[in-house]
């Protein structure tokens, strides 16, 4: 087999690995558009701070340390407590779920009946607070997050693609984890949402607000719902892309990876996320090595949003996104 | 009640500001943003230092020294609010560690007559003093920086890059730009192959990059990141197990920060160095007592000793030099921007200064000139030690290669002057 198209093979295999991760990020997304028809700028944020309180609270760091040591003239750091994995992610999906119930309460509600734009911009207001709020609560450093995740080349798709092809393929083993993971999360809300009472509700809601307030459907918990759904999934994307660099601020930006996959799958859809992530993954990569070299280069954020442009040129509701028809 | 909040305003701003007679430095810093794990080392260092010129030696020369900072977040448009905002303060110089920032700021000083110091950053051929009057970029540059990783590798193949395949892994950006014309020039000297592999900011996502250095395997891997680019490529590299001992960063990517993410993964990465490291030096003694001890550290007084710190701090001492400087040609302590500028264009700083200082052989010895404000552009190259987390030194100061970077330097700065319309000084 021609070298160029083996390493065109490895080229796609990667960039379907990429696009779970990014599918990862827009999962958030969806869930809470579909839900309520916000646009939640912060998702990138919640996953930055369900990553910082991951680490904080398995490396038994004090929050606000730095305030209280300012304060009282103290020296605290560390509670001198490592906690086990397990224990930790449960405790911070518990500090997300705490977070939706605060959002609500202090902002959603005061929010009911206004326009979209107006939630948007709560959003961004709610990226901002929770940016800062993380930076006191548990400090600016990079932090390594391990989870016990594995990392580096898959040893055994490399020798199984030697022995066939006799070029062994590179494959990240935090991938391979990423896809299980993605797999597992969509099977799980897909069988939450279809077979459950309260995902049934979440669906009813995202048909149409005012029908499930008749039938005695209380917004105010689907929206606690959501963003506790929503919270937990930027857990683990925040787990997937801070064992990849660390935990840091930048973390945050996952988001932007998240917008072009919204746009091509669809703002409604959990399945349009996870496709929309895979297209997006494989086109920027493939597009990086067979055009990349020809103009310098660094084509993958752009040609990420020229793709999705593309798509939208000919379904403007992305590819599985639910289209709406509006009579004046 | 209007009485009452003039005289509360008035209050506030008597805060804010400074006393007329103070030095004032104001620090450009970022603890925000994707960018704050670099910039708040560097800005303690920064702030720490002058701390301890003010507590121990009561300021520079009798005169207290203020540092307002004011916070870029490492965005360009920010970092120029940061400077309009502190100018009038009486500014005598800037530092606002961020190539971009650098570029929008060197009209605005040239017109504002405020010295710009961008050690180891920033618009490479300002160090032609000729052209570029109010920028200073000693005693290192970026093309120095890539003269000498490249040095280092002739040293390590025996005189001789024939053949040997180097790639370049870089922030796509003016700073990660900054160091390609150099390359290709020492290409075309060396006879080595050089393969340009940009990666677009932040850079979380580096695989298209690093599958192609699997392909390709170059010999080694140069590599100019900053920010959350620096942890995804160490980490990328132990992935695809490339050898880390032919993997050397600028030294923008040879903090602490970058390789501990990676874990043991990360021993043998190599950087380059352009001061010492760690705190084998006596300053930290002072540092310890009249600053920490004292709790006046800057932000949570956990970052000293780290490489950005030190080099936050280095940058702290050569102002402090310069100032120094200024005020004996002047005759006065209370020193205005025009005089610090002669300052810095008067400084020497001697080993025995560096020793004196409580710094001996952490940075080169240098004297700039009217047209040399890039000094002598050594580095040094440093290795990570995993085991026992900590960067070791692996070689002494290594010299560029002039031959080819003064040329540029030339080529560069006479663009730069024709296109502003600049007569060169210094005839």
């Amino acid at each position: 087999m021609p070298e160029q198209l083996l390493y065109a093979m490895e080229v796609t295999l990667n960039g379907l690995m990429a696009g779970v991760m990014y599918s990862l990020v827009a999962l958030g997304f969806v869930l809470i558009f579909k839900a309520s028809g916000i646009f939640n700028y912060a998702q990138g944020v919640l996953a930055l701070f369900a990553a910082l309180t991951l680490v904080g609270l398995q490396n038994g760091q004090i929050p606000f340390a730095h305030l209280i040591n300012a304060a009282l003239g103290t020296n605290l750091h560390s509670f001198g407590w490592k906690l086990p994995v397990l224990v930790a992610i449960a405790l911070t999906a518990l500090v997300m779920v705490g977070l939706a119930i605060l959002i609500e309460k202090l902002v959603l509600k005061h929010l009911v009946n206004q326009a979209p734009i107006i939630l948007f911009m709560a959003t961004i207001g709610l990226a901002y607070f929770l940016e800062g709020l993380g930076d006191v609560m548990w400090g600016a450093d990079i932090k390594k997050l391990d989870v016990g995740l594995p990392q580096g080349i898959s040893e055994t798709v490399e020798s199984v693609t030697d022995s066939i092809f006799g070029y062994g393929f590179f494959i990240d083993n935090l991938d391979i984890v990423a896809t299980v993971v993605a797999v597992l999360l969509v099977a799980s809300l897909t069988i939450f949402s279809q077979y459950s009472k309260q995902g049934r509700a979440l669906r009813a809601v995202a048909d149409d607000h005012q029908a499930a307030l008749s039938v005695g459907i209380s917004l105010r918990f689907i929206w606690v719902l959501v963003w506790s759904i929503a919270g937990f999934v930027a857990l683990v994307a925040g787990i997937m892309w801070g064992t990849k660099s660390g935990v840091q601020f930048s973390l945050s930006l996952i988001a932007l990876k998240a917008l072009p996959v919204l746009m091509l799958g669809g703002f409604t859809s959990i399945p349009g996320a996870i496709v929309g992530g895979l297209i997006i993954g494989v086109g920027e990569k493939l597009f990086e090595f067979s055009v990349g070299p020809m103009i310098g280069g660094a084509t993958e954020n752009w040609f990420a949003y020229m793709l999705a442009l593309i798509f939208l040129v000919f379904r403007p509701q992305g590819l599985f996104g639910e289209k709406i028809i509006e009579r004046v | 009640m209007k009485m009452k909040f003039a005289t509360a305003v008035a209050a506030a701003m008597s805060l804010a500001a400074p006393a007329m007679a103070d030095l004032v430095i104001p620090n450009l810093s970022y603890r925000t943003g994707p960018f704050a794990a670099g910039g708040i080392p560097y800005a303690d260092g920064f702030n720490d230092y002058f701390t301890l010129l003010n507590e121990r030696d009561g300021g520079i020369g009798g005169e207290k020294v203020q540092v307002p900072e004011c916070e870029t977040a490492y965005n360009t448009e920010k970092g120029v609010e940061c400077y309009e905002a502190t100018k009038g303060l009486g500014a005598l110089v800037y530092n606002p560690l961020s190539t971009g920032i650098t570029y929008q700021l060197i009209p605005k000083v040239s017109q504002d007559g405020i010295t710009l110091y961008t050690p180891g950053y920033g618009r490479t051929s300002a160090a032609n003093g000729a052209i570029f009057e109010w920028v200073f970029n000693y005693p290192a540059n970026y093309w120095d920086g890539a003269s000498v990783a490249v040095k280092y590798l002739l040293e390590q193949n025996g005189g001789d890059l024939k053949g040997k395949k180097i790639a370049l892994l870089y922030h796509n950006s003016a700073y990660g730009k900054e160091p390609i014309r150099t390359l290709e020039s020492l290409a075309a000297k060396h006879g080595y192959e050089l393969t340009q592999m940009p990666i677009d900011t932040p850079g979380q996502e580096q695989k298209s990059q690093w599958l192609q250095v699997r392909r390709e395997k170059p010999d080694y891997v140069i590599f100019w990141g900053w920010g959350v680019m620096n942890q995804v490529a160490i980490q990328e590299a132990v992935n695809i197990k490339f050898p880390m001992e032919n993997f050397i960063g600028v030294w923008w990517s040879g903090s602490e920060n970058d390789v501990l993410p990676a874990g043991d993964g990360a021993n043998g990465y190599k950087s380059l160095a352009m001061h010492g490291t760690g705190m084998d030096y006596p300053v930290y003694a002072d540092m310890q007592k009249y600053v920490v001890d004292a709790g006046k550290a800057s932000g949570a007084g956990d970052q000293v000793g780290s490489v950005l710190y030190s080099r936050g701090m280095y940058a702290a001492m050569v102002i402090s030099e310069a100032v120094r400087k200024a005020q004996e040609l002047a005759g006065t302590s209370a020193v205005n921007a025009a005089q610090v500028r002669d300052g810095f264009e008067a400084l020497e700083i001697t080993e025995e200064r560096m020793a004196e200082i409580g710094l001996p052989n952490f940075g080169q010895p240098f004297a700039a000139s009217c047209t040399d404000h890039g000094g002598p552009g050594a580095a040094m190259i440093q290795q990570w030690d995993a085991a026992a987390k900590e960067w070791n030194l692996v070689t002494g100061f290594i010299a560029p290669d002039d031959e080819v970077l003064d040329p540029l330097v030339a080529e560069d700065s006479a663009a730069f002057a024709a296109e502003n319309k600049i007569t060169p000084r210094c005839n």
